[in-house]
């Protein structure tokens, strides 16, 4: 009975008893989850469109972010640094489609997924060899990034919203939006979603694939580069970001590995079902279960909907 | 040249059943059995044994799980050091409950457990297949390493938190702990590994074996022609986990000497599989070319610049073998997506043939 009552009761009598530290922990719980759906979000385009499951995304935003501070750590300046970046994810997107894709290309998908196992080996030995693999402190004062935090006089206590977080959510927001015109209104954005369609089709019509492959690349990398300015500014940039990287996979799966709209409330979902599963049941079972309750929320939706919340429906043939 | 069968005949099916039909490969196989069960141990040091040979036989007998899993039945897992764990602190549990039994016993024994676990995890892969099933078997990974740090039980409440392995002896000759030496450990190591290789081979070339590859190929196929997925499935989590927690008990308790949570985290698990994906998915003698190519490669990185005059610090070794993990993937998954030992197989059936292209 005791169990019962520490399980079912006494969190929930917690959360009404004390409704700012419940907004407080939401609160933390929907910007990680707007950063874990922003992961997930390069995946999703990059499924979308070349059907590879690509594992390297949250590798790709540790790297990013570890070019950005290391270019501004031997003198560059910040701005010539985030203009750099972006020309390395460049660079990232066209060699990793010309020396990886364009030669496996029709190889079945667990051999593009290794692959892409592969890439995030080089590059975490890459990016460790030329930027050293010491922590750094992310450059949030030269990009303009507001510092500091709002405190909010609400439900008879306080609640702080970091005002970096809320930079965050509003260019998380930004950006979804931004590709969603990208992808509804632009001649590239129909080309792709023509190629997420149906590949054969795609380039019956004049569509070049290798090139779209290039961009969406590139796009996700851009989302990696953005996703990593703000991880590495709420902690240190270095490649132990690649276990919080991880937790992208579970919002994924639990979105569903094809929809844009599934990685957003995927996200929210993991994100703030972590925060709340750490401050109010954590404790029951001696803490750190977030390192694990994010898989097991997205296990347990995943045996009722197999494809995810929005993925499309799996139909098999023989 | 020499290699091929001209002139062996096979007068019973059997013998054109046999898993080595040419006499060649027979003899290559009892060469190889001769070299590591008497040359190696007899004139091999220390080095040898304890930094090359004991751990690269642990991981090949980890990747010969997984593969029977990822490459046999096609489920692909993440979660492989956590189960090693698993089949680590079972047997230290067991070893420390009854320490008069035989180490070899517990060694053995904690496999069944790491099986049983294995089949709970395995239970999501009835409904949730490729990708998502991956992400399923991070959440056994997760999981079972936060259950490590977390209770004390399963390290007998000692202060340090890690796995110390006791003492125990095998007729009277100290096998694990401080006192045993390399030479000892080592051939235990490589009559445990040589016996579960060899019923492992025996698994994948029978009727289970059949079932597993019918399972990978298309599943619902399987199911259609009769093979009923719910065992065959469990069966292969079961299997492969089972041997996985053997080579995690041999791991701690005859290569490390001891081992912390931190000893089973995921990129152990990253590590077997890049063995089966360089050694070939679907291939017991792959896990061997794997894991030499994984275990010794790091090795060669730290001794060969300093050969040559050309000292590097350990860091950049560490990252260098990181890139080139990464390369060899690439590079073995363009060149031939079975690995390496379709390139051996490949290679045998170009001398057999020689000087005639087929």
């Amino acid at each position: 009975m005791d169990l019962f009552h520490a399980i079912f009761v006494d969190p929930f009598a917690q959360m009404i008893s004390a409704p700012d530290l419940l907004a407080q922990t939401v609160w933390e719980g929907f910007v990680a989850g707007i950063l874990y759906a922003l992961i997930a979000l390069g995946f999703v385009l990059i499924y979308k469109a070349s059907g590879v499951f690509n594992f390297a995304q949250g590798i790709m935003m540790v790297f990013a972010a570890l070019t950005l501070v290391g270019l501004n750590e031997k003198g560059v300046p910040a701005w010539i640094a985030l203009a750099l970046s972006v020309a390395v994810m460049y660079g990232l997107a066209v060699a990793i489609e010309r020396l990886v894709l364009r030669p496996l290309v029709n190889q079945p998908d667990i051999i593009l997924l290794m692959a892409t196992l592969g890439i995030t080996y080089f590059l975490i030995g890459f990016g460790e060899l030329v930027f050293g693999g010491s922590p750094k402190s992310m450059i949030t004062k030269q990009l303009y990034l507001p510092e500091g935090a709002i405190n909010l006089h609400v439900l008879g206590g306080q609640v702080q919203l970091q005002k970096l977080d809320i930079a965050a959510a509003v260019i998380a927001m930004l950006m979804v939006a931004g590709l969603a015109l990208f992808f509804q209104k632009t001649r590239i954005g129909r080309a792709l979603r023509a190629v997420a369609d149906d590949h054969q089709a795609a380039l019956s019509v004049g569509i070049s694939l290798n090139q779209i492959w290039v961009i969406v690349w590139f796009t996700a990398g851009v989302v990696a580069l953005a996703t990593g300015i703000f991880w590495g500014a709420r902690s240190d940039v270095s490649f132990a970001l690649q276990v919080v990287s991880l937790k992208a996979l579970p919002v994924l799966i639990l979105g569903g590995l094809t929809s844009v709209p599934g990685a957003i409330v995927g996200g929210l979902i993991i994100g703030i079902g972590e925060k709340l599963g750490e401050f109010y049941w954590g404790p029951l079972l001696g803490g750190g279960i977030e390192s694990w309750l994010a898989y097991m929320i997205a296990l347990v939706f995943l045996l009722f909907r197999p494809q995810g919340l929005f993925g499309e429906k799996i139909i098999e043939r023989i | 040249m020499f290699y091929r069968e001209a002139g062996q005949y096979k007068t019973t099916y059997a013998a054109d059943m046999a898993i080595f039909p040419i006499r060649q490969d027979r003899w290559g196989l009892a060469l190889i059995l001769f070299v590591a069960f008497v040359v190696i141990p007899t004139f091999g040091g220390p080095f040898l044994l304890n930094t090359m040979m004991i751990p690269f036989l642990v991981l090949s007998l980890a990747a010969i799980g997984l593969n029977l899993l990822t490459g046999y039945t096609g489920l692909l897992s993440l979660g492989t050091g956590a189960f090693m764990g698993v089949g680590a602190y079972a047997c230290y549990k067991l070893a420390t409950w009854f320490p008069q039994v035989n180490i070899l016993v517990w060694i053995v024994a904690s496999g069944f457990v790491s099986a049983a676990v294995g089949v709970l995890f395995g239970l999501p892969s009835l409904r949730i297949k490729g990708f998502y099933l991956a992400v399923a078997t991070l959440a056994a990974q997760f999981f079972l390493q936060w259950g490590f740090a977390r209770a004390p039980w399963l390290v007998n409440y000692n202060d340090s938190g890690a796995i110390e392995v006791p003492r125990a002896t095998l007729f009277g000759v100290p096998v694990t702990g401080p006192s045993a030496t390399p030479v000892t450990r080592y051939l235990v190591v490589l009559t445990l590994v040589s016996i579960m290789a060899w019923l492992a081979s025996n698994i994948v070339h029978g009727r289970i074996g059949r079932i597993w590859m019918a399972v990978r190929d298309m599943d619902i196929a399987a199911q259609l022609i009769g093979i009923r997925l719910l065992n065959a499935k469990l069966l292969a989590f079961a299997v492969s986990s089972f041997t996985v927690g053997v080579a995690g008990a041999l791991m701690v308790f005859l290569w490390l000497g001891a081992a912390e949570p931190e000893a089973f985290n995921i990129n152990l698990s990253f590590e077997i599989l890049f063995i089966i994906i360089i050694g070939g998915l679907g291939s017991i003698v792959g896990a061997f070319f794997g894991a030499t190519i994984m275990h010794l490669m790091p090795i060669a990185l730290r001794a060969l610049p300093a050969m040559i005059g050309l000292p590097i610090e350990a860091a950049r070794v560490e990252q260098l073998t990181f890139m080139i993990t990464g390369i060899l993937i690439i590079v073995v998954l363009i060149a031939e997506p079975h690995g390496l030992a379709r390139l051996w197989q490949t290679a045998k059936q170009k001398l057999r043939v020689w000087p005639f292209p087929y």
